[in-house]
């Protein structure tokens, strides 16, 4: 065999086609940017920026658990909503026992307090989605229609028992001392417990990608997305791979409940439900299945929420729609469709 | 005469003949079974839930499209008629315009809905209703000016349909001939009514066809009936249905606002009544109503009564609690799914 | 006999309300290279699925190496070191070529000495060793699916119509490939349609029909015997000649 005989040959992206993949990425300066001229005025337009960016975070958080098990395994958790309450009555519990450390002045007792706080919520929502996966959705795989109905009833005995354990009434905490107030940066107002989302947000999603490009459990779960069967086929027992990325999924998920319980300040059994619509326009945004695709709507969505909210404060909730609309319009599959092998 | 009322769809089991039948004359003559003003309303509420129920249960359980925006168009219905007679005063004419209005207006969101979501999965049809819904929801709690906000709106209704208007002076069995039992009748009436419609609709040709794409969308599309026009009509006649249900609702309560009628609570609470009651049957739609809005009322007192025998137990007693009654439908709910798919009505017919 | 290293039993497999494999008894010799030919529909495509586990068959046994197979889980299966190529090649359209082939490598490391050997029989891989799967032409995904199944040792290697749609150079890559493999004592259980790659690289054949196998030889007697060949499979092969 030489190879003249096979030319190598490979499709080259032409420009317009890279514009076209490059786009949805443009989106978000995109956006920022009409918010500026809409605004008109710098500093208001950088605290809702900074307010929009850490929403954007925080519902990231929520929404990549969720996302990433669709592609993996065609699945949709409506009860995804469970565990983001779920976590933040846990991580409140913490919080609650550590009072003197939330009150203290001391940075490190306050950022110890949260970082308790946010280890615990994630260890009782992930042990919480295992039971969840077992015994609620891995006896319906690939039945869309039962999964809908069956994830919706997890979410109502979930919230049920959250007021068993925790009670019927809200919970009010304040933020620990540290977090409380703004910084002032070029005349805007931007609250310090706002950038530490944005930090956090950051840095999961920088580590997430770290993960899924650098490890081989990360290659596993872009295999398993793309073609679960041929992952079995070499070898690879992809339930457990799959239950490992729903607890780590719903453990994320307590993660977001904590940061969004501490940002509001106020906490409810149905909290998580609230949070799943914006969540749910995310993904839709994003593509289901797709990471970059769930952080560059949840930028999106964040902003324009607090853009809107600003603006013309009883469409809010209404223009995120109408940007899914549009999106959806442009892209049916979203703004990063994952490609399936079926 | 009553094969053909009912479409020819017959319950097909003794037992559940027999406690349709009981439903069916429990309903019809409540005002004088259980007097009392909270019962005649949980006999209304019943019959209101049935047909939004059964509407639902033409989307779900015939058609296979799992839908959250449900309780968005027994909003529409609702405010339509609940905003007629807000601005147009109490008269027939305003129940007639709202309810017609309403009932377009549902139609004409479903549609567009359909139009941009029905093509795509099951999935993502669920996400999107449920976005629409909520937002629907905040809105309509925002645009006071117009809806009254989360306050609500509360209006009059013509005088013969209120309790101040006397049929006869006397009571009738120890049951006072008002206005109120006159409304009553309307919402026993209309609901049965757009039950027997619904009935005919789902045991037509047409109702034949949305079977057929449940069971495989794939092959009905392939014999030549276009899927996605189906869904979509099916779709907008369970929106107009539950409208309908909407506008007897406002009727009823003489008050429209954001909780009774476009909660996510209610689209929970629909969910759990077809699946218990029994999906792909218009019957499950009774008895999950009926079971439901019983259960609602009285496993409540129920529970209460353990409690206080429990008391002492920390946890459990929390379990037991009376205002806990939705953690026992939901895990009945789920059992349900797995265990007997198509609910009591499935047990009950025995397959 | 005593030295197949696989043997199916009276298999029946469903798929929904369909009765595609109705009893299908097959041997694969240790060591060679079986030919299964049919139809279109005959149910070859699933009676590999079936060995891989990827459908459950409602009947019948399958013995591998000694132990019977048909109940195990399809990654079980496919840790007794048995490799497959679906038709539609299974490739990971947005990994690269290099991460498509860590996943063939269990444990997590390329043999570099193998790897030369199977960039050797396929080059194109080498060249876009960097590139994303789905960037590549048909038959250089082809040559990756069988890479990917050939990068470590196997005992059996399932494959399912390499050669569908490829160009006559890239046929003939397969056939050195496979010829290759013959040689290091590989058993290869090869799904074909066409007829010359069949009769290039098989040893023994069995034909499919209905969901039943209808004949099992050697490969030389049927190539030999053109009225067989006529009434097992029709005409049509004539012209894949």
């Amino acid at each position: 065999m030489s190879d003249s005989l096979i030319k190598p040959r490979i499709e080259r992206p032409s420009l317009s086609q890279t514009i076209e993949a490059k786009a949805p990425l443009l989106l978000v300066p995109v956006l920022m940017v009409i918010g500026l001229l809409a605004i008109g005025s710098g500093s208001t337009w950088l605290t809702l920026t900074a307010a929009g960016l850490a929403m954007g975070m925080m519902i990231f958080i929520m929404a990549s658990g969720l996302t990433v098990i669709f592609g993996l395994m065609d699945v949709i958790n409506f009860g995804h909503g469970a565990f983001i309450s779920l976590g933040a009555f846990a991580g409140f519990t913490i919080l609650g026992l550590l009072g003197g450390w939330i009150e203290s002045p001391s940075i490190a007792l306050n950022l110890g307090a949260v970082l308790l706080a946010v280890a615990f919520a994630m260890l009782v929502t992930g042990l919480a989605g295992y039971g969840f996966e077992r015994l609620i959705v891995k006896p319906v795989y690939g039945q869309h229609l039962k999964q809908i109905l069956v994830t919706m009833g997890g979410l109502v005995v979930t919230q049920q028992l959250i007021y068993v354990i925790w009670g019927p009434d809200e919970i009010v905490l304040a933020r620990p001392a540290a977090f409380q107030g703004s910084f002032v940066v070029l005349g805007a107002a931007i609250e310090k417990y706002r950038v530490l989302a944005i930090v956090i947000g950051l840095a999961l999603f920088v580590a997430m990608r770290l993960v899924l490009n650098r490890t081989r459990i990360g290659l596993l779960v872009r295999a398993g997305v793309q073609n679960g069967e041929m992952v079995e086929a070499l070898g690879y027992p992809i339930e457990k791979l799959f239950l490992a990325v729903f607890m780590v999924g719903c453990a994320l998920a307590g993660l977001g409940g904590v940061m969004w319980g501490m940002y509001q300040e106020t906490i409810t059994a149905h909290m998580g439900a609230e949070v799943m619509i914006s969540v749910f326009i995310v993904v839709i945004i994003g593509g289901l299945g797709s990471i970059e695709g769930c952080f560059i709507g949840a930028m999106l969505v964040g902003l324009l929420t607090n853009y809107t909210g600003f603006l013309i404060p009883k469409l809010a909730l209404v223009s995120t729609i109408m940007l899914m609309g549009a999106v959806l319009m442009w892209r049916p599959q979203g703004l990063y469709p994952v490609v399936k092998a079926h | 005469m009553i094969v053909k009322l009912l479409s020819g769809d017959r319950p097909r089991s003794k037992m559940l003949s027999a406690v349709l039948l009981l439903i069916l004359f429990g309903l019809l003559f409540a005002p004088f079974l259980f007097p009392g003003t909270r019962s005649l309303d949980t006999a209304a509420r019943i019959c209101i839930f049935i047909v939004l129920v059964a509407s639902y249960d033409l989307l779900l359980g015939y058609t296979g499209v799992v839908s959250f925006a449900h309780t968005m168009f027994f909003g529409i219905g609702a405010y339509g008629t609940a905003i007629a007679l807000v601005n147009m005063g109490a008269s027939y004419s305003a129940i007639a315009l709202g309810t017609v209005c309403g009932a377009l207006v549902a139609g004409a969101f479903a549609f567009v809905i359909a139009l941009f979501s029905l093509r795509v999965k099951a999935i993502f049809f669920a996400m999107m209703t449920l976005a629409v819904a909520s937002a629907f929801l905040v809105l309509v709690s925002q645009l006071s000016g117009f809806t009254g906000g989360e306050d609500g709106l509360s209006y009059r209704i013509p005088r013969e349909m209120t309790p101040a208007f006397k049929l006869v002076k006397e009571k009738v069995l120890g049951v006072r001939l008002n206005g109120k039992l006159i409304t009553y009748y309307v919402v026993f009436f209309s609901s049965l009514c757009l039950f027997l419609v619904l009935l005919r609709m789902v045991n037509s040709p047409f109702g034949r066809v949305l079977q057929a794409i449940r069971e495989n969308a794939f092959r009905a599309e392939a014999i030549g009936y276009k899927v996605v026009r189906y869904r979509s009509v099916a779709t907008i006649l369970s929106a107009v249905m539950a409208a309908l249900a909407g506008s007897l609702m406002a009727l009823w309560l003489r008050y429209t606002g954001p909780a009774t009628t476009l909660s996510m609570d209610i689209m929970v609470d629909i969910l759990l009544m077809v699946v218990i009651g029994g999906m792909g049957s218009m019957y499950g739609a009774v008895i999950g109503a009926v079971l439901f809005l019983l259960t609602q009322s009285y496993l409540q007192n129920l529970l209460g009564l353990l409690q206080e025998s429990l008391g002492s137990l920390p946890i459990v007693s929390e379990v037991v609690s009376p205002e806990r009654w939705l953690l026992w439908l939901g895990m009945l709910f789920i059992c349900s799914i797995y265990w007997f798919p198509k609910g009591i009505v499935g047990r009950l017919r025995g397959t | 006999m005593s030295d197949a290293l696989l043997s199916l039993n009276g298999v029946h497999t469903h798929i929904g309300p369909y009765h595609i494999l109705q009893g299908v008894d097959l041997e694969v010799p240790r060591g060679g290279v079986t030919v299964l030919l049919g139809r279109n529909g005959a149910g070859k495509t699933t009676t590999l699925r079936t060995i891989m586990g990827l459908w459950q068959a409602s009947k019948g046994t399958i013995q591998f190496d000694g132990t019977e197979i048909q109940k195990e889980t399809t990654p079980a299966i496919a840790q007794r070191e048995i490799a497959f190529v679906p038709e539609d090649m299974g490739i990971f359209t947005d990994l690269t070529v290099h991460e498509n082939m860590l996943l063939a490598a269990r444990n997590g490391a390329i043999d570099e000495e193998r790897l030369g050997w199977v960039l050797g029989l396929f080059p194109p891989l080498k060249t876009f060793w960097q590139s994303a799967a789905g960037n590549l032409s048909g038959g250089q995904k082809q040559m990756l699916a069988v890479a990917r199944a050939i990068i470590e040792p196997k005992k059996l290697i399932l494959i399912d119509e390499p050669t569908k749609g490829l160009a006559p150079a890239i046929i003939n890559a397969m056939i050195a490939a496979l010829k290759e493999l013959k040689e290091m004592q590989t058993t290869i259980l090869l799904v074909e349609q066409n007829f010359s790659m069949a009769r290039a690289v098989g040893d023994t054949v069995a034909v499919m029909d209905d969901g039943r196998i209808v004949y099992s030889g050697d490969m030389a007697e049927l190539a030999a015997d053109a009225g067989l060949q006529e009434r097992l499979m029709g005409l049509s092969l004539e012209a894949h000649q």
